[in-house]
């Protein structure tokens, strides 16, 4: 019997392992092109980095090397004094896909998916044939581990090629190297712009950087406070999805829909979950395990059509308006600084809170756009600009009044950095490789106020500086007519040009003109009345010429 | 006293003049006081119209122009620094152009982009001060207008010793110089003078002898009415009673020459008793005049400036109550057009000269 078409297709069918599908898709994770691996590859290690060390209070010192090996590879090397990691998690956490501690809890935090390093040893084995070396100590009287990894992109699993354990004159911590293929620019999406960038966000972090010249650069902290450590928290009803309530309700160990709400939801308690039952039509009752999908879009409706309390805010750890600005203090040299941070609140049953920080003036250039940076949970966002809600609020707010030039639509112009900082327990970035933060009209609202707000602050200091230039100017004024007034009065009187100089001179320096000098409204009361006679002039002497 | 005695007594007080304010600059110098002048307002909130007299006169209010104020420290400058041009023109006795004033005042000031004076205007406003602070006129100061106009006419006059005879001088006639104050007549056989705006039309009156047909007088300037024609004007009226009348364009600017003439101007108005010629009437053209003629196919738009102008004008104290001339300006208004007085062109080229002058001083068609 000759075999179905469908019997034939079905050869073909097989499963394909995540680490496959990210092979192939591998823009997705941001190793689209060379110049954006080297950064990507970069930046996973160094935010798992960051967020070892801040989760185990250490303050946190990064090392960061570029080695240029010819050939357009270059070897990443990226060290931190954090808390190391156990022997047997070791391969799991760098060869394994979809890994980790942060997809399963509501937390802010910098990595999300578990996916961000792992993808980097991939595409370090896709492109060079190397493994991963990875060096982890846990504490200063155990060895340290010493790994060689790779991933078995089929069935997703770690491939251990060596493993040793090593001294190491570190405490703790953790080192990885990676062999990839990558290409070294400097520039707005640049290695260099990142950890910068990152040093202004992070101000309790000290990175030291050695580019592929061998030249280092240090980024030292500007203050030894951590971060508040952020909470946990329960989702809120508002901001879930059929797709989750379906899982969750599959996995809960509550026996009953209304314990079920109850416990597995913030703001929810027992009289609200009821409420939500009794407008679902779904008896509190019923087993979680035994809600069928028609339900389920019941309950998603009534939890829309019922008042919940918004999430506690508290969860989320913002930077401060003194650290951050701080932190663009010590990476930007101006003349000004502000910083401004909103109070928490929420998108879609989310908290997130913004803050704007701003440096105008000092070395920056001052023909052009302004100098925007975007962050989301202590992260520098270095691509995809114009897709960001970040970028869409700036270019909405007037900055005119507050002393900047702007043409419609566009970033203002100026010598001005403008920082913005999302954090927030789930930030909505628009893709998988966490470059824009999505339009949610809560979250582009709360970005213009902040931004309006540290915006007034700049327009006190912009109309200081120019009133500062107009009294210097105007002191300089008086002091060039000075001689010109007594030269034409010797002349007139035939007294001595110098005595009236030397009298004016002196007379520039008494309070009354001083405060001539000051003073901001000082063209009242001129001596004639001109404008009454604009028109006049047509029959008289004037303007009458060879 | 002969008038060249006085002239120099003129010119030694207006030196003094010029000196004193010299020295109440340098009193404030020297008490620490923030130097000032003193002098009074310009232009229309400080012009005062004299029913009697029917001129204009200057107020009293006065300002003060500070040496250390950002406002006026330039203007103060300017005012200094013209003074002593003056004065040094008095001090050797020689004359200078307004154009002369302006260069002998522009300058950059050392290390900086700043001019004394930028524009003619400047200087010539320092001027215009100097006359109100010293009380004595630019002349008498030794700053010239230029000879912007000319005259013909059965007249014979003395100038600096030499006898002119304003019937014989060709197609240019007679220039007529800045300073007049020194002119004599010897003889002057007219019924009346015709000044006009335009230098054009007067070319055209001299070519057709209308002074000689008419018995008058006939004169023009550039434009504007300078100082020696204001002058030559009013000294032919009160000294030899002849009638002046105006000629200029149907628009606001040209009703505004005739208005100077009368009335005094505003930004001279401290001269008024020396400028004003009150017994001045206006010919043309009028709105009636377009109209009687048929001048309506020459009609000019009004601008936005024209019609802004012809609202000030309608609201000068001199004028408001003045019935005939409020009428004309609701008729121009209600044209929304003006006429230039070469549109009596169209009827011929010597229309003007021929029918349209004679026929309105005949009827005496004019405007007081």
């Amino acid at each position: 019997m000759a075999t179905t078409k469908a019997e034939e297709l079905a050869k073909k069918q097989r499963e394909i392992s995540v680490a496959e599908f990210f092979e192939k898709n591998r823009h997705l994770l941001g190793f689209d092109n060379k110049r954006k691996a080297l950064l990507t590859a970069v930046k996973e290690a160094v935010d798992n980095s960051l967020d070892a060390c801040e989760e185990a209070e250490i303050v946190p010192e990064v090392l960061v090397e570029l080695i240029d090996m010819g050939n357009e590879r270059f070897r990443v090397v990226v060290e931190d004094n954090g808390p190391g990691i156990v022997k047997e998690q070791i391969p799991k956490v760098f060869a394994k896909l979809l890994y980790g501690s942060k997809f399963h809890r509501l937390k802010q935090g910098r990595g999300q998916q578990g996916i961000g390093i792992s993808a980097s040893v991939m595409y370090a084995q896709l492109t060079t044939g190397r493994p991963a070396r990875i060096l982890s100590k846990i504490a200063p009287n155990k060895p340290a581990n010493y790994y060689e990894l790779k991933i078995d992109t089929i069935t997703n699993k770690p491939l251990i090629l060596g493993d040793e354990a090593k001294e190491w004159d570190k405490p703790h911590g953790t080192r990885v190297e990676l062999d990839i293929e990558g290409s070294y620019l400097k520039g707005l999406q640049s290695v260099d712009e990142y950890l910068k960038e990152t040093a202004i966000i992070n101000p309790h972090v000290t990175i030291t950087y050695v580019n592929p010249k061998a030249e280092q650069i240090i980024f030292p902290r500007a203050s030894e406070q951590m971060p508040k450590q952020p909470k946990e928290i329960k989702p809120h009803p508002y901001g879930v999805e059929l797709g989750i309530l379906l899982k969750m309700m599959s996995n809960t160990e509550f026996r009953t829909l209304q314990a079920f709400l109850t416990n597995e939801f913030s703001r929810v308690g027992p009289g609200t979950a009821k409420e939500i039952c009794e407008k679902a039509l779904v008896p509190p009752n019923t087993a979680p395990k035994k809600v069928s999908r028609d339900d389920a879009e019941k309950l998603i409706n009534a939890i829309k059509e019922t008042k919940i309390i918004s999430p506690p805010t508290d969860c989320i750890s913002p930077i401060g308006e003194e650290l951050f600005e701080k932190g663009l203090r010590k990476e930007v040299n101006a003349e000004f600084y502000c910083a401004v941070s909103r109070s928490p609140t929420v998108y879609r049953g989310n908290p997130f809170q913004v803050e704007v920080a701003i440096a105008y003036g000092g070395n920056q250039q001052a023909d052009g756009s302004i100098n925007l940076l975007r962050f989301a949970n202590r992260v520098p966002l270095l691509y995809q600009q114009g897709a960001c809600s970040i970028y869409k609020s700036v270019t909405q707010t007037n900055w005119k009044p507050y002393g900047l030039q702007q043409s419609n639509g566009a970033l203002p112009t100026g010598p001005v950095t403008i920082a913005v900082h999302i954090a927030s327990v789930w930030v909505p970035f628009t893709s998988e490789s966490k470059e824009a933060i999505a339009h949610y009209p809560e979250i582009i609202d709360e970005i213009r106020l902040a931004l309006q707000e540290a915006g007034r602050r700049l327009q006190t200091y912009v109309h200081k500086k120019h009133r500062v230039k107009n009294q210097l100017e105007r002191a300089n004024l008086f002091e060039r007519y000075i001689p010109e007034v007594a030269d034409a009065l010797a002349r007139l009187t035939g007294e001595s040009k110098d005595k009236i100089v030397k009298h004016l001179n002196e007379m520039i320096k008494k309070k009354e003109i001083q405060e001539e000098i000051m003073e901001m409204e000082s063209l009242k009361g001129e001596a004639d009345d001109e404008k009454a006679d604009d028109n006049g002039n047509n029959g008289n002497g004037n303007g009458e010429k060879d | 006293m002969p008038e060249a005695k006085k002239e120099a007594a003129a010119n030694a007080d207006a030196k003094k003049e010029l000196i004193k304010l010299g020295y109440s600059v340098i009193d404030d110098i020297k008490k620490g006081k923030n130097p000032h002048i003193e002098l009074s307002v310009r232009g229309l909130s400080n012009v005062v119209y004299d029913k009697q007299s029917k001129t204009l006169a200057l107020g009293d209010k006065t300002a003060q122009r500070f040496f250390f104020n950002v406002a006026h420290s330039k203007k103060f400058l300017q005012t200094i620094e013209i003074a002593s041009i003056t004065k040094a023109l008095l001090d050797v006795n020689k004359h200078a152009s307004l154009r002369d004033v302006f260069y002998m005042a522009k300058r950059t000031i050392p290390n900086t982009k700043i001019n004394v004076v930028d524009e003619q205007t400047e200087s010539d406003k320092a001027i215009e001060d100097l006359e109100l602070i010293t009380g004595y006129s630019r002349e008498n100061l030794n700053v010239n207008a230029n000879k912007m106009g000319s005259v013909a006419g059965k007249v014979v006059v003395e100038d600096s010793g030499d006898t002119i005879d304003w019937s014989k001088l060709g197609s240019g006639g007679w220039s007529i110089p800045s300073n007049v104050e020194n002119i004599k007549f010897k003889k002057v056989d007219a019924k009346y003078v015709i000044y006009m705006e335009k230098a054009a039309v007067w070319e055209r009156l001299h070519e057709d002898k209308f002074w000689e047909k008419q018995n008058c007088i006939i004169m023009s300037s550039q434009g504007q009415t300078t100082r020696g024609i204001r002058r030559l004007l009013q000294r032919l009226s009160s000294e030899h009673k002849l009638p002046i009348y105006v000629l200029a364009d149907n628009d606001p600017w040209g009703w505004y020459i005739y208005s100077v003439l009368k009335f005094g101007s505003i930004s001279l108005a401290h001269m008024a008793d020396e400028m004003a010629i009150p017994q001045v009437k206006f010919l043309g053209i009028t709105c009636d005049d377009v109209i009687n003629y048929d001048l309506k196919r020459h009609f000019i738009k009004l601008t936005d400036k024209d019609i802004s102008r012809l609202k000030q004008m309608q609201n000068y104290e001199w004028f408001v109550k003045h019935k005939e001339w409020q009428r004309q300006f609701k008729m121009m208004k209600d044209f929304g057009a003006k006429v230039e007085i070469q549109a009596l062109s169209s009827k011929g080229i010597s229309f003007i000269s021929e029918r349209y002058l004679p026929e309105k001083i005949k009827k005496q068609e004019l405007l007081d």
